[in-house]
C-alpha cells in the first residue's frame, strides 16, 4: 500500500515534468509566447466555462433533489416560523445564485477574446449603479424585517407556566434537573461539586459533605507531606544542629542566644526529633521530589481555600420564609434520557461546569451556548411527540438528540442525550420516577 | 537612494533585503510552503472525516503516534483541525495574500522607488517568517499542538487540564500569533504611509489602480484590528500563567474547583471577532483589488463604475468594524444586541452586490483573453457571489441558530476565504509571476491547474451546506453515530475524494510556479498590454524600480479600449491628447 502511493506520486511527478517539457519544447519551436493564448485555447476555454455550468447547475438540482430533505418537519412551534423563513431565503439565495452565475460563465463564453473586435469602452452608468444599489437594498430590507420578526417572537421571555427543565453540560456529557415540587430550582454553586452532588446543589448536607470531602483531602495530603523522608532528615539535622550547636558552628556567636532559650523550647526539640525518629524507623515513609512535595503544598493552599470559600457560603443565607438551602433537596437529577410534555412551553436554563459547551437540538431548531459562570437560556415549544414523528418518519428507532455543538475536548464528538417528549400523563408519571436529589446525610 | 546596481552580498540581496520585490517572493515562498502543510492537514482529517475510523497506512506512514494503526488519533484530528485554520487564515491568506502583493504591487502601480522604510518592512518578514517556525514547532511539544479550533476559545484553550492540546502548544500558538500581529502591524503600517506619501507625480487617489485601494483599506483594518487580537492573546496568556481570571468564572475541572471567579468567556468572544470578522475582509479586499485589476486588463475593459467599486471597498471596510457579534448569536448574549448585528451584517450585501454588479458588467461586452489568471479572476466573482449568498442566512439569527456551527458554516466561510481569496492569490501569481521572477508561467499547466481546482472547490464545499442543514456539527471526529444524518452522510466520501483530487492538482501549480522561476520564458516588459506602472519597469530586477526619473502619470488606470486611442490600452504615463479630457 505505502509503496503503491509512493509510486504514484513519483509517477505523477514525472508526468508532470514531461508534460512540461513537451509544452516548452513545442512553444519554442513554434514561437509561441505564454501570454498568446490561441484561438484554440480560448475557444476550448470558453466552451468549459458552459460545460462547467451545466455541471455546476446540474450537481446543485441533483443535490437539491436527494439532500432536500435534510431535517424532518420541525417538532417545535418557533421551529416551523424559522423553517418557513429559511424556505423563502433558500428559494432567493439559490435564485441569485443561479441568475449571477449563468451571467458570470455566459459572458466568459459570449465575450471570448477575437482579435478582430475591440471591446465596448463603458466606464459607468449613475443610473444602473443606482439600479443595483436599491435593489438589493429593499430586498435586504425585507429579509431583515422578517428575520427579526421571527427572531424576536422565539427570543422572548417565556411565560409563567412554562416547564423549566436546566441543562447542565460537562466535559463530557450532560445532566438534566427538573424543580421538585416546589417549583422551584436549588440554588446552585461550583465549589459544592463532589460526585454524589454532580451540580453542586446548595443544601446543608451538600455543604457538610463537601467540606468533609476536601479535609479529607487535605489530611492526606498533609499525611504524605509530614512523612516525607528528605524533608524529615532534613529538619533532624537542623534540630540536632539547634541542640548541639558546638558541633558544626562557632560556639561565641549563638552564646548569648542560647542562653536565652527556655527550658520548654528544648523539651520540645527534643520530644520532636524524637518523634522523628519513630516515623523514620517505623517505615511509613514516603519519598518525593521536590517539585512534588511543592505541587502537594501548593494542592493544599488551593484546597483550604475553597473549603475557605464554602465556608463564606455556609454564612450565607436567603430569607423569605423557605430557607434556600431547603428548595433544591427536592430537584430531580437525570442521565442519559430526559423528558418534555408534548404542547407545553419549555424553557431551557443552560449551564456549564468546565468550558463552553453548545447545547444543540436540530429537530427543535434550538441551539445556545453552556457558558461557565454565565446561565443561558432557551425556550422552546413542543409540537410532536417522539411516537408520532416516528409514524411520521416511518422510522421506529428514531429519537429527538440533544449534541453537544462548541468544541470541548477530545470526546465532543460523543457528548449527546436521547429526548422523549410524550404526553403530559406519561411524562408526570415518568417525572415522579426520577431519582430526587437528596444529598448524603453524614 | 539611487538606481545604481551597486554589488551586494548573498545575505544583503536574498535574507536580509530591504528591496519590495524581494521581500514580496520572500512573503509569496514562505505562505506557498505553508500552504502546503495547510493543505495536506486538510487531507489527513479529511480521510477521517470521509471514512471514520478506517485505517490508513499512508496516515501511520506520515504522523506515526498520531494515527496508531492507520486510523487519525482524536487529538491530533482536533490538533491538526486548528493548524490547518490558523495557517490558512493568517499564514497563507494573510501574510501571504496581502504580504505579497501589497509588497510588490505598491511601490510598482504607485510609481515609488521601494516602501517607505525597506527596513521595517524587512522586519515584518522577519517576525513573520519567526512566526510561522513558532507555530510548525508547536506541532512538535508535548501533548501537541494547540486544538481547540482556530478561534481558541477559553476557557478551553485557558486551562492545560481541559484537554491535552491546552498545554504548551497552545502557550507556543498564543506567542506565533503575537509575532505575527507584530508582523502584520509593521507590514501595515508602512503601507498606509507608502501610499499616501510616495505617489508619484500625476497619481492622485482617484487614478489610484483599485488593486491599491484594496491593500490600503486592508492595511488600515489591519491597522485597527489586529492590536485587538494581541490584547487578547495576552490577557489569555495571563490567566494561562499568571493567575489572572479574564475569562475565567465558576469553573469545576479535573476534580478542583478553580479559584477563578469573576471572568466572562464571552469577553474573549467580543475581542477575537473583533479582529476576525474585519480579518475575513482583510483576506478577501486584496483577493478582490487583484480581481478588479485582472479583469479590467484581460476583458479589455475599463472595470465598470471605478468610484462605486472604490466607495463599496470603503463600505465593506467601515462595515466590517461593526458586525463581530454575527459570530455570537447562541453565546446568550442579549437578543435585542443580537438584531443590531443582523441589520449591519446584511448592510455589506448591499456594497458586495454592487462589486459582483460591476465585475459583471466589467465582463458585458468585453473582448476577453481566457488566461489562467483571468480564468481564476471569473472563478473568483462567482465563488465570492456563491458564498456571499449564504452568508445571508448566516446573518439572520433567527436561522443561524439552525445551522451554527455545522457544516453549513463551514461551507460558507471556504467558499468566500477558502476559494475567492485562494483564486485571488492564484490569479495573482500567475499574472504579476513575471514582475517577480522576469519569466512567464506555462499557460496550459496554468489551465489544467484551474479546472481541476474549481471543480473540486465546488466539490468539495458545495455539498457541505447540505450536510449542515441536516443538523451535522463541525469539529466532529466522527459523525457517524449519529442517526438522524445519516441521509448526508454518503456525502462525505464524496466530499473527502474531491479534497484529495484538488489537493494533488495544485501539485500542478508547485511544478509549473517552482519550474518557470528558473526555465520559464523570458517575460517581455508588459506581457498582459495592461496600463498601471509595474508594466514600464525593466524586467530585470533593479533597486529604486526605474531606471530614469520616476514615471510622470496622466491618466487613470483604466483606459483600456478608449475609442480615442488606436490601441486597446493607454498606458498611465501616456499624456492626454489634444482634446481628451482624462477620466
Amino acid at each position: 500500500m505505502k509503496l503503491l502511493i509512493l509510486l504514484v506520486i513519483v509517477v505523477g511527478i514525472i508526468a508532470v515534468a514531461q508534460l512540461a517539457k513537451i509544452y516548452q519544447l513545442s512553444a519554442r519551436l513554434r514561437g509561441h509566447r505564454e501570454e498568446e493564448i490561441s484561438e484554440a485555447d480560448t475557444r476550448l476555454q470558453g466552451s468549459l466555462w458552459i460545460v462547467f455550468m451545466f455541471v455546476l447547475f446540474g450537481t446543485t438540482i441533483w443535490q437539491f433533489v436527494r439532500y432536500g430533505d435534510y431535517l424532518p418537519p420541525s417538532a417545535s412551534l418557533h421551529g416551523e416560523a424559522v423553517d418557513t423563513l429559511m424556505n423563502y431565503n433558500l428559494a432567493l439565495v439559490i435564485f441569485v445564485f443561479f441568475v449571477i452565475n449563468a451571467l458570470i460563465f455566459v459572458f466568459s463564453y459570449k465575450y471570448r477574446y477575437d482579435k478582430n473586435r475591440k471591446a465596448h469602452f463603458y466606464p459607468h452608468d449613475n443610473r444602473l449603479e443606482l439600479i443595483w444599489t436599491v435593489i438589493p437594498s429593499i430586498v435586504l430590507a425585507v429579509i431583515i424585517i422578517y428575520g427579526l420578526k421571527t427572531w424576536s417572537e422565539m427570543t422572548g421571555p417565556a411565560s409563567d407556566d412554562a416547564i423549566r427543565v436546566e441543562l447542565y453540560s460537562k466535559q463530557f456529557d450532560w445532566t438534566a434537573r427538573y424543580s421538585g415540587d416546589n417549583d422551584e430550582f436549588g440554588a446552585t454553586n461550583f465549589n459544592l461539586i463532589t460526585p454524589s452532588n454532580p451540580l453542586g446543589i446548595i443544601t446543608q448536607e451538600g455543604i457538610d459533605q463537601a467540606i468533609l470531602k476536601i479535609e479529607g483531602k487535605i489530611s492526606k495530603l498533609n499525611d504524605a507531606l509530614t512523612s516525607e523522608k528528605g524533608h524529615l532528615l532534613a529538619e533532624k539535622k537542623e534540630l540536632e544542629s539547634t541542640l548541639h550547636p558546638s558541633d558544626d558552628h562557632g560556639h561565641s556567636d549563638h552564646g548569648d542566644s542560647h542562653h536565652e532559650i527556655s527550658e520548654d523550647y528544648i523539651n520540645n526539640l527534643k520530644s520532636r526529633l524524637k518523634a522523628i525518629d519513630d516515623i523514620l524507623e517505623s517505615g511509613t515513609t514516603t519519598i518525593m521530589t521536590d517539585a512534588a512535595y511543592e505541587a502537594k503544598e501548593d494542592k493544599i493552599y488551593r484546597l483550604k481555600r475553597h473549603r475557605q470559600r464554602i465556608l463564606e457560603l455556609k454564612n450565607y443565607q436567603l430569607g423569605e420564609g423557605l430557607n434556600a438551602w431547603e428548595v433544591g433537596e427536592d430537584d430531580r437529577i437525570v442521565k442519559s434520557e430526559f423528558h418534555l410534555p408534548i404542547g407545553r412551553e419549555i424553557e431551557f436554563i443552560f449551564r456549564s461546569r468546565d468550558v463552553l459547551h453548545s447545547a444543540f437540538m436540530p429537530h427543535f431548531r434550538a441551539q445556545m451556548n453552556t457558558v461557565p459562570g454565565l446561565p443561558t437560556r432557551f425556550k422552546i415549544t413542543t409540537t410532536i411527540t417522539t411516537d408520532s414523528m416516528r409514524t411520521i418518519l416511518d422510522n421506529p428507532d428514531f429519537n429527538y438528540i440533544l449534541l453537544c455543538n462548541k468544541i470541548c475536548g477530545s470526546a465532543h464528538f460523543n457528548m449527546s442525550m436521547n429526548i422523549v417528549v410524550e404526553t403530559q400523563e406519561e411524562y408526570d408519571a415518568w417525572l415522579s420516577k426520577q431519582k430526587v436529589y437528596i444529598a448524603e446525610k453524614n | 537612494m539611487g538606481n545604481i546596481n551597486h554589488k551586494e552580498s548573498f545575505i544583503s540581496k536574498y535574507i536580509f533585503t530591504h528591496d519590495h520585490k524581494m521581500i514580496s517572493k520572500q512573503f509569496l515562498i514562505t505562505a506557498v510552503v505553508m500552504g502546503i502543510l495547510g493543505v495536506t492537514m486538510s487531507v489527513l482529517f479529511r480521510l477521517q472525516l470521509g471514512w471514520p475510523g478506517e485505517s490508513f497506512a499512508i496516515l501511520e506512514t506520515f504522523l506515526g503516534k498520531w494515527a496508531p494503526g492507520g486510523v487519525l488519533d482524536r487529538n491530533a484530528y482536533l490538533a491538526l483541525v486548528t493548524i490547518h485554520g490558523t495557517i490558512m487564515v493568517f499564514f497563507v491568506l494573510t501574510a501571504g495574500l496581502s504580504g505579497t502583493f501589497s509588497n510588490l504591487l505598491i511601490p510598482l502601480q504607485i510609481g515609488a522607488r521601494d516602501m517607505a522604510s525597506g527596513f521595517l518592512n524587512m522586519l515584518s518578514y522577519w517576525f513573520f517568517a519567526i512566526s510561522c517556525v513558532v507555530m510548525v514547532f508547536s506541532l512538535f511539544v508535548e501533548g501537541g499542538a494547540a486544538s481547540a479550533g482556530w478561534t481558541i476559545y477559553p476557557p478551553l484553550s485557558a486551562l492545560p487540564q481541559a484537554m491535552p492540546g491546552s498545554g504548551m502548544g497552545m502557550t507556543l500558538w498564543l506567542v506565533s500569533m503575537t509575532l505575527f500581529v507584530v508582523s502584520s502591524l509593521l507590514g501595515s503600517l508602512n503601507y498606509i504611509v507608502t501610499i499616501i506619501n510616495l505617489r508619484t507625480k500625476g497619481m492622485s487617489m482617484t487614478r489610484l489602480p483599485l488593486t491599491i485601494w484594496a491593500f490600503l483599506v486592508t492595511a488600515i483594518l489591519g491597522v485597527l484590528s489586529f492590536p485587538v487580537l494581541v490584547s487578547a492573546v495576552v490577557l489569555l496568556l495571563m490567566d494561562r500563567m499568571m493567575g489572572t481570571a479574564f475569562y475565567l468564572s465558576d469553573i469545576f475541572i479535573g476534580g478542583e474547583a478553580l479559584d477563578a471567579t469573576g471572568g466572562s468567556p464571552i469577553l474573549y468572544q467580543h475581542l477575537f471577532w473583533f479582529l476576525g470578522h474585519p480579518e475575513v475582509y482583510i483576506v478577501l479586499l486584496p483577493a478582490l483589488g487583484i480581481s478588479s485589476e485582472v479583469i479590467a486588463t484581460n476583458s479589455r475593459k475599463p472595470i465598470f463604475g471605478y468610484k462605486a467599486m472604490v466607495g463599496s471597498i470603503i463600505a465593506i471596510g467601515f462595515l466590517s468594524f461593526i458586525v463581530w457579534a454575527h459570530h455570537m448569536f447562541v453565546t446568550g448574549m442579549n437578543p435585542f444586541l443580537g438584531s443590531v448585528f443582523v441589520f449591519t451584517t446584511l448592510l455589506i450585501a448591499i456594497p458586495s452586490a454592487v462589486k459582483a454588479f460591476n465585475y459583471i458588467t466589467t465582463l458585458w461586452k468585453g473582448n476577453i483573453r481566457l488566461t489562467p489568471a483571468m480564468l481564476f479572476s471569473i472563478a473568483l466573482v462567482s465563488t465570492f457571489v456563491t458564498g456571499g449568498l449564504t452568508g445571508i442566512i448566516l446573518a439572520d439569527s433567527a436561522l443561524d441558530v439552525t445551522v451554527h456551527d455545522t457544516y453549513f458554516v463551514v461551507g460558507h466561510f471556504h467558499i468566500v476565504m477558502g476559494l475567492s481569496a485562494i483564486f485571488g492569490m492564484f490569479s495573482g501569481v500567475y499574472h504579476w509571476f513575471s514582475k517577480m521572477f522576469g519569466r512567464m508561467m506555462n499557460t496550459k499547466l496554468g489551465f489544467v491547474h484551474f479546472w481541476f481546482t474549481i471543480v473540486c472547490g465546488y466539490g468539495v464545499f458545495f455539498p457541505m451546506h447540505f450536510v449542515g442543514l441536516a443538523g451535522a456539527p463541525r469539529r466532529y471526529y466522527d459523525s457517524s453515530s449519529f442517526e438522524f444524518i445519516d441521509s448526508v452522510m454518503d456525502l462525505q466520501p464524496i466530499i473527502s475524494t474531491f479534497a484529495i483530487i484538488g489537493s494533488l492538482a495544485q501539485l500542478v501549480f508547485l511544478f509549473n510556479f517552482f519550474y518557470s522561476i528558473f526555465r520559464g520564458q523570458i517575460a517581455t516588459q508588459n506581457p498582459w498590454q495592461a496600463n498601471t506602472l509595474e508594466w514600464t519597469t525593466p524586467v530585470e530586477h533593479i533597486h529604486g524600480n526605474w531606471p530614469g526619473a520616476l514615471p510622470e502619470v496622466h491618466r487613470w488606470a483604466y483606459d483600456y479600449s478608449n475609442p480615442e486611442h488606436e490601441e486597446d490600452f493607454v498606458i498611465q504615463t501616456t499624456p492626454l491628447k489634444e482634446g481628451e479630457t482624462a477620466h
